[in-house]
């Protein structure tokens, strides 16, 4: 049981923190033709976007409501109407997601309140869903964000008075939490298919952040992502598998709304996680496992076994979203490594069940902290934990939100048997490379290794060993 | 080489094995054999010498597949870790170039890296083409005025261990003898006066080759006592080291059979006695310091040798306290053979843990006795090289983690069995008293992973099917245990050899 320890300290240094509306912009992008907007600043949306597309390397469509000094005192409530409008009329998307942001939340904005008025005054756009969430960057972070963007789409779009559960035998739902990539979310999708069952993903960012060029050179929305149709019937799957602690909520209220029962996982990281997970997917389907995963599964045993002397009593420093960080830690200590500083950007009710000594609240100042005083050979964590790491002198794997200096970060496959076999061999090549656990050279004070006496060669070519001897 | 030559090296008299009815190094079993020929022997016992150009005569193969294997490390120069081949092609295999190409490849090492001198080695086709390796080797030091040194021992010679020995008879006949010692300076002595130290003795080790560089754990000891070492042949030696080894008082073999040939001979030569140990373990570190004081004879240095080791037991015992209640009662297979099969034992024995058997396939008579001195009359020995066998003495004898050379790392984790390497390409260094924990940690390590658990989790939706231990459990059965035991012969007294 871990030790939650949470900030102590006024000044955060090196932050490892991502804002809420981010989270919510995120489970919006992963939803096609979508568009996001943050009801704040315009610099809310320039940072976000800017943070989204060195991530992804991807055009990212994010808006803003554009509040001014005179909206933000005189209320900016008509600056979400007519910033809803123009969207509706210009790129008639299938779904908008408005967050708030600690400016509009300062400003005490009724957010549902205004999509109301929105639909009073432009009733040509009743067709288009708006997702209303609050997402004050004063509390929580990407995670508990993307959670309530999850919850408030399936508040917004999935109906209460749906026939009974199951009327499409092969359909589940997947609710995917923030901590997968949309690498990961590919994987998933693979894994249940591989089943025979067809899954409907919210939000699918593997169908539109995993990266493809499109026929299209340009759209305003996302290119890709859960179709609004199906979350409107996800009330019809035979079953809900939940990704993500955070997407409790969201999965109780998709529950209690549709009746679809749900099978939950923290995480899909590491061999018993994913034994559970493709354990339920057989019982769903009906159907025995596919020779092909129990290959995987084998895969990553032996990647287990090889990689043990590498990985074993290593000593990891982890900072991270709290879902991410109890994947993590689970798969870091599952390979006999030890977890020596753990650092999440907020408090979450699982970390204090983590099996490690302390869980910091706090930024990556205090894993730099952590890390030094208990002698951290490996970090993992986002991009900007590199010059961390660099002080530490030790490597990094970069895991989490933002990879800014790594291509395909995104893309990486972190979950399943494949995943977690690549994140071993990752942490054991990183360690490996760095390598420092030699013994250091010695040098005798005795020893008559540095220059060699004088008439070296013409004494080897004079000398023979018989002569040698004879001196001797 | 010659026959003459050949058969006169294969009769190492120092040699144990030469004691019982059949004379050297067994011949290989066709379709059963393993292990590395003489070449590999040769090459893997000079490479360590860091500052020599190691030239390998022959097609790419030899040294293609063997270069940059090891885990010997310099304290300077890494001139030892630059592959150099002549790669010998079709045309200078068949129209008799191979010589020319070697004359300019010697040249061209020379030229571009500054050797302080240059190892050619002989390699199967270049000795059945008939390179004359010793007359070009010859014309090469005459012309470029750096010592070369040709080592012959061809693939085919023999095995590995007779490569050993091979190299270390080239030493002895082109290398050791060839330059005198510096006198330790004046400020030295006064060094060594300020550290309680009044007479410095020379020694030498043969066959320690600081793999990961663990002898760096035993010099300082060695430093404290006022032993100068001359050379330790191979590992962090240098060219003009060799050269001096003849000066020691007193030689070490340490850990291997295989250059029993070069102690002998100096012994022959210029009378140093010599001892074989080991720095495994607490016991085996403690006896080796002492029979440097023993051989040598100065009472100061005894009283100096005991001192320290009173000193450092207690200080690695202390140490070793937390380590010992994890694995103290764990049960160990250690398959190494050779030497080693012996001085892991002790080490182990020291942990409080239990060596249920213990390999013996490269192991003298001798190395036999002291097997039985340490684990009782009747201690289990392996003498059979099957991976399969070896699994089932796993099984049979219950135990908890198998320690052997890297060969066998991948076929005791495909068992899903605890493994700690011992050979030369492993990366920890366990010599000394320092080394004791490293080796606790990597036996901890890998004894108390996580993923043994894991990697024998059948699915859970596997329920019902064979399981793979039972499959293997059939095969034990079936298995005839006899031919991979080898049932002890009536005890033997150690040969006092000095």
């Amino acid at each position: 049981m871990a030790e939650v320890t949470k900030r102590s300290k006024a000044l955060a240094v090196n932050p490892l923190k991502t804002s809420a509306p981010m989270g919510a912009a995120l489970a919006f992008l992963g939803v096609n033709r979508a568009m996001p907007i943050l009801h704040g600043s315009q610099g809310c949306t320039a940072f976000a976007k800017v943070f989204f597309v060195r991530h992804f390397r991807e055009p990212i469509p994010l808006q803003t409501s554009a509040m001014d000094q005179v909206s933000t005192i005189m209320g900016a409530d008509e600056n979400v109407v007519e910033g809803l409008a123009t969207i509706c009329s210009k790129s008639k998307p299938a779904l908008v997601g408005v967050s708030t942001t600690g400016l509009s939340e300062t400003q005490g904005t009724d957010l549902r309140g205004v999509v109301t008025a929105f639909r009073m005054q432009h009733p040509q756009f009743g067709h288009i869903p708006v997702v209303p969430v609050n997402t004050p960057d004063y509390c929580g972070s990407l995670e508990t964000g993307y959670a309530a963007a999850v919850h408030a789409m399936i508040d917004v779009l999935v109906p209460s008075d749906l026939p009974a559960p199951g009327r499409v035998e092969k359909r589940i739902n997947v609710l995917a939490g923030s901590s997968l990539t949309p690498g990961d979310v590919e994987h998933v999708k693979e894994l249940v298919e591989a089943f025979g069952l067809r899954p409907v993903v919210l939000p699918d960012l593997a169908d539109s952040l995993d990266g493809h060029l499109t026929e299209d050179d340009f759209s305003a929305l996302t290119i890709g992502g859960t179709e609004v149709a199906d979350m409107r019937t996800l009330g019809e799957a035979v079953a809900t598998v939940v990704i993500g602690r955070s997407l409790n909520a969201a999965a109780d209220l998709l529950r209690a709304r549709t009746g679809v029962p749900d099978y939950r996982f923290d995480h899909l990281m590491g061999l018993q996680a994913v034994d559970e997970f493709i354990q339920v997917l057989a019982r769903i389907s009906g159907r025995s496992v596919p020779r092909r995963i129990e290959r995987q599964r084998a895969q990553l045993q032996d990647a287990l076994v090889d990689t043990h002397f590498a990985l074993g009593f290593a000593r990891v420093a982890v900072a991270a979203e709290p879902e991410l960080l109890v994947a993590l830690v689970d798969t870091v200590q599952a390979s006999g490594a030890e977890i020596v500083a753990a650092v999440a950007p907020v408090a979450a009710q699982h970390l204090s069940q983590l099996p490690v000594a302390e869980v910091k609240i706090g930024d990556l100042e205090d894993l730099e902290l952590a890390a030094r005083a208990n002698d951290a050979a490996i970090v993992i964590g986002n991009s900007h934990a590199a010059d961390t790491s660099a002080r530490l002198g030790v490597p990094l794997l970069r895991a989490g939100f933002p990879q800014y200096d790594l291509i395909g970060g995104y893309q990486k496959l972190w979950v399943g048997y494949r995943g977690a076999r690549q994140t071993l061999f990752d942490l054991a090549n990183l360690l490996l490379l760095q390598a420092h656990h030699g013994i250091r050279p010695y040098r005798s004070f005795l020893s008559v290794k540095d220059g060699a006496p004088a008439g070296g060669d013409a004494a080897f070519e004079a000398a023979s060993p018989e002569t040698a001897a004879d001196a001797h | 080489m010659n026959a003459r030559e050949r058969s006169l090296l294969l009769q190492e008299p120092a040699c144990a094995h030469n004691n019982k009815a059949k004379t050297g190094c067994s011949r290989p079993k066709p379709g059963a054999a393993a292990g590395g020929c003489a070449f590999d022997g040769a090459q893997i016992s000079l490479l360590p010498i860091a500052d020599v150009a190691h030239v390998v005569h022959g097609p790419i193969a030899c040294a293609g597949s063997s270069w940059d294997n090891r885990g010997a490390r310099s304290s300077g120069p890494a001139l030892y870790r630059i592959g150099m081949t002549t790669d010998l092609n079709e045309h200078d295999v068949i129209m008799g170039r191979g010589e020319k190409r070697l004359f300019h490849a010697i040249k061209e090492a020379i030229d571009r890296y500054a050797p302080t001198a240059v190892f050619v080695y002989n390699t199967c086709v270049t000795a059945l083409i008939g390179d004359d390796l010793e007359a070009v080797c010859k014309a090469a030091a005459g012309y470029w005025g750096v010592p070369v040194v040709p080592v012959d021992a061809a693939g085919f010679y023999g095995t590995k261990n007779f490569g050993n020995r091979i190299a270390g008879e080239t030493m002895v006949k082109h290398v050791i003898g060839t330059r005198e010692p510096p006198p330790p300076s004046a400020a030295v002595r006064e060094e060594a006066r300020r550290r309680g130290v009044d007479r410095i003795h020379d020694v030498s080790l043969i066959a320690e080759y600081n793999i990961a560089g663990e002898f760096w754990h035993v010099l300082p000891l060695l430093d404290e006592l006022g032993l100068r070492v001359l050379c330790t042949l191979s590992g962090d030696a240098r060219f003009h080291e060799v050269q001096t080894m003849h000066r020691s008082e007193v030689n070490m073999m340490v850990c291997s059979k295989a250059m029993l040939n070069v102690a002998r001979k100096l012994e022959e030569r210029y009378g140093t006695p010599w001892f074989e140990g080991s720095f495994y373990g607490i016991t085996d570190t403690s006896q080796a310091l002492r029979d440097f004081a023993r051989l040598i004879g100065d009472p100061a240095l005894t009283a100096l040798t005991e001192a320290l080791i009173v000193r450092e037991e207690a200080r690695v015992r202390a140490l070793l306290e937390p380590w010992r209640s994890r694995l103290s009662g764990k049960r160990v297979l250690v398959y190494t053979g050779g030497v080693k099969s012996w001085s892991v034992v002790s080490a182990l024995q020291d942990l409080g843990m239990e060596v249920v058997a213990t390999g013996t396939k490269k192991s003298t008579e001798e190395d036999k006795a002291r097997i039985r001195e340490l684990m009782g009359a009747d201690a289990r020995m392996l003498q059979s090289e099957s991976a399969r066998e070896l699994l089932n003495a796993v099984r049979k004898y219950e135990a908890d983690i198998l320690i052997a050379g890297g060969r066998n790392l991948y076929t005791a984790l495909k068992a899903r069995l605890p493994f700690l390497d011992i050979n030369q390409e492993r990366e920890f260094g366990y010599a000394g008293y320092e080394g004791m924990l490293e080796l606790v940690r990597q036996l901890a390590l890998t004894l108390e992973s996580p993923v043994w658990e894991l990697a024998r989790q059948p699915a859970p939706w596997a329920e019902g099917r064979t399981s793979l231990h039972g499959a293997e459990d059939a095969l034990l059965d079936t298995d005839n245990e006899s031919e991979a035991i080898d049932p002890a012969p009536s005890p033997l007294g150690i040969p006092q050899r000095i």
